[in-house]
């Protein structure tokens, strides 16, 4: 059964002024329990607007939202408990910390939870080892971290919930190459090890397609599609139509088979790429 | 809910009243002030009315955008209604029971507090309508200019009234954030007692505090970056004009003042 599903899902800002904008317009989608999704879209195509409804921060202008087979705002009593089983990460996190020490701050979600102290101990030394957060580290105010560790800290705080869905928006955006990488590496590592579902928003393919397995095209407010991230990359004539640029290396290779060496569709990381080139190379006998 | 609130009242446009200079206007509207509060009679006081409603009609501000800024004026109307109704006890005894009088004297009189104070918001509300915040604060560095010589700090007071202006809106979406982030933590901020619910206020608050130091440093720099060292020597980028629109206001406020005086005298 799907995790989340959403019925002709609308969003409409600002409903009634002058401003009024469409922000998501009748979304049909269903995100299989499990899956490591990307969400990519240029800026205002209605990512942000569409993942805040999936734990019931917004209220469908009209059409519903479903977890877990459960209709929300049915029973706004229901919305809380539902945000425990669908974590969301904000875009720049690290400006929601605000307890005293990294301890506490990633202590809130699981206390809010409700859960028992040695449970919430366990669940806390759990994540600070997955995003390596050492325990000198724990003891320290969070604003005297740097910002990649205070991303950590609040990444962990909703990691930490061990919600059925983590949905992360923009996560690794405004840090270094190696930053990304590690931030990345660390919500891949999550979903290995809880075999929960991810659904990470954005800009970057490179990191959409070295990480996920499905993809999901927002466009102008619309849903463009939601499929395996080969067949996604495989319409990159549409995609870059919409604003949108397939992996570097995608467009290499695209540029290669027209130029006569067809190495085969679907490369769109460049581990990939390269050992099809190194191998096509080996063949040929390179001089 | 939060976007709800409107920084000023702002109504864009481009009447006649949205053109004039915002110096003009704040003088006018202490001039109106006085017109108001020179009317003894209760026909001095509808040249007061005409006048307010002229430059209601000249704003073209729509009717219900009016009736916003009387809201929260209501409980003064009324408080000072029952006042002036029961506490007048000369004149022509109209009902009376036990130690409540209702007299002539306090009918009228409370009618008329009433109209003034009605007609005091709407015509002064008609200021912030017509004129956007930043335009207002210039004006009010300009006005207030010549208390430099006795070293009051006017174009400080200005620029400080201009950033938190400029700065209230992005607080505003910055609150909004932190909001849906820890209500994404499980955050309760709406059920409990007051004792809890104030708590609750903490994980926003402290995130709020830390960004406006944020803003404030990231601010500071930029603005010395750019060499700003005070008011002296700068000139603007809009140069507040007085127009031959401003005359006419003038003209047409000072002989609605000169009426009501006048009329007060004649028929008073």
């Amino acid at each position: 059964m799907a995790v989340i599903k959403t019925e002709d899902l609308t969003y409409v800002y600002g409903d009634g002024t002058p401003f009024r904008k469409v922000a998501v317009d009748h979304v049909n989608l269903e995100i299989e329990k499990g899956d490591f999704a990307g969400i990519i879209g240029h800026t205002g195509s209605g990512k942000s607007t569409l993942i805040q409804h999936f734990n019931g921060l917004l209220r469908p202008t009209s059409g519903s939202v479903y977890i877990d087979g459960e209709r929300l705002w049915d029973n706004k009593a229901r919305l809380r408990p539902i945000r425990f089983k669908v974590g969301l990460v904000f875009q720049y996190p690290e400006y929601q910390l605000f307890e005293e020490t990294v301890y506490k701050d990633i202590a809130f979600g699981p206390k809010n939870m409700g859960l028992d102290e040695d449970e919430i101990d366990r669940r806390i030394k759990e994540t600070a080892k997955l995003v390596g957060l050492s325990d000198s580290v724990m003891q320290k105010s969070p604003f005297e971290l740097s910002g990649g560790q205070k991303r950590r800290v609040a990444i962990a705080g909703v990691m930490a919930m061990e919600p059925e869905v983590l949905i992360l928006d923009e996560p690794a955006s405004g840090l270094d190459p190696k930053g990304r990488e590690q931030i990345l590496g660390m919500i891949k590592e999550y979903h290995k090890a809880k075999g929960n579902t991810v659904l990470l928003v954005s800009h970057s393919m490179e990191d959409i397609a070295r990480n996920v397995s499905k993809i999901l095209v927002m466009n102008d407010s619309k849903l463009f599609c939601y499929d395996e991230t080969a067949k996604v990359f495989h319409r990159s004539a549409e995609l870059e139509k919409m604003g949108l640029a397939v992996p570097q290396v995608t467009r290499v290779f695209d540029r290669l088979k027209a130029m006569g060496f067809d190495m085969g569709e679907d490369v769109y990381t460049v581990k990939f790429g390269s050992g099809l080139l190194l191998d096509r190379l080996g063949k040929k006998g390179a001089k | 809910m939060i976007k709800d609130i409107t920084i000023g009242q702002y109504f864009p446009g481009n009447s006649v009243l949205h053109r004039m200079d915002p110096r003009v206007k704040i003088l006018l509207t202490g001039v109106f002030i006085v017109m108001l509060f020179a009317a003894k009679g209760i026909e001095g006081l509808a040249v007061g009315i005409l006048f307010t409603v002229t430059a209601f009609l000249f704003s073209k501000i729509p009717l219900k955008m009016m009736g916003k800024s009387l809201k929260p004026i209501i409980p003064i109307v009324i408080f000072t209604a029952v006042l002036n109704l029961f506490f007048i006890r000369t004149g022509k005894v109209l009902w009376e029971w036990k130690i409540i009088k209702l007299t002539q004297e306090g009918i009228d009189t409370s009618l008329f507090m009433v109209i003034r104070i009605i007609c005091l918001i709407c015509g002064s509300s008609l200021l912030t309508y017509t004129t956007s915040p930043i335009d207002l604060t210039d004006a009010i560095e300009r006005l207030m200019s010549p208390l430099k010589k006795i070293k009051v700090p006017v174009h400080e007071l200005a620029m400080m009234m201009t950033i938190a202006l400029r700065f209230i809106p992005t607080l505003i979406e910055e609150t909004d954030k932190i909001m849906s982030a820890q209500k994404a933590r499980g955050a309760d901020m709406e059920t409990g007692s007051l004792m809890q619910k104030a708590k609750a206020m903490i994980p926003i608050l402290i995130p709020l505090f830390v960004a406006s130091f944020r803003h404030a440093e990231e601010l500071a720099l930029a603005m010395e970056c750019r060499c700003y060292h005070g008011g002296e020597g700068r000139t603007r980028m809009k140069q507040l004009k007085m127009s031959i629109l401003d005359l006419w206001g003038s003209l047409f406020c000072g002989v609605f003042l000169a009426g009501v005086i006048v009329i007060d005298r004649v028929l008073g």
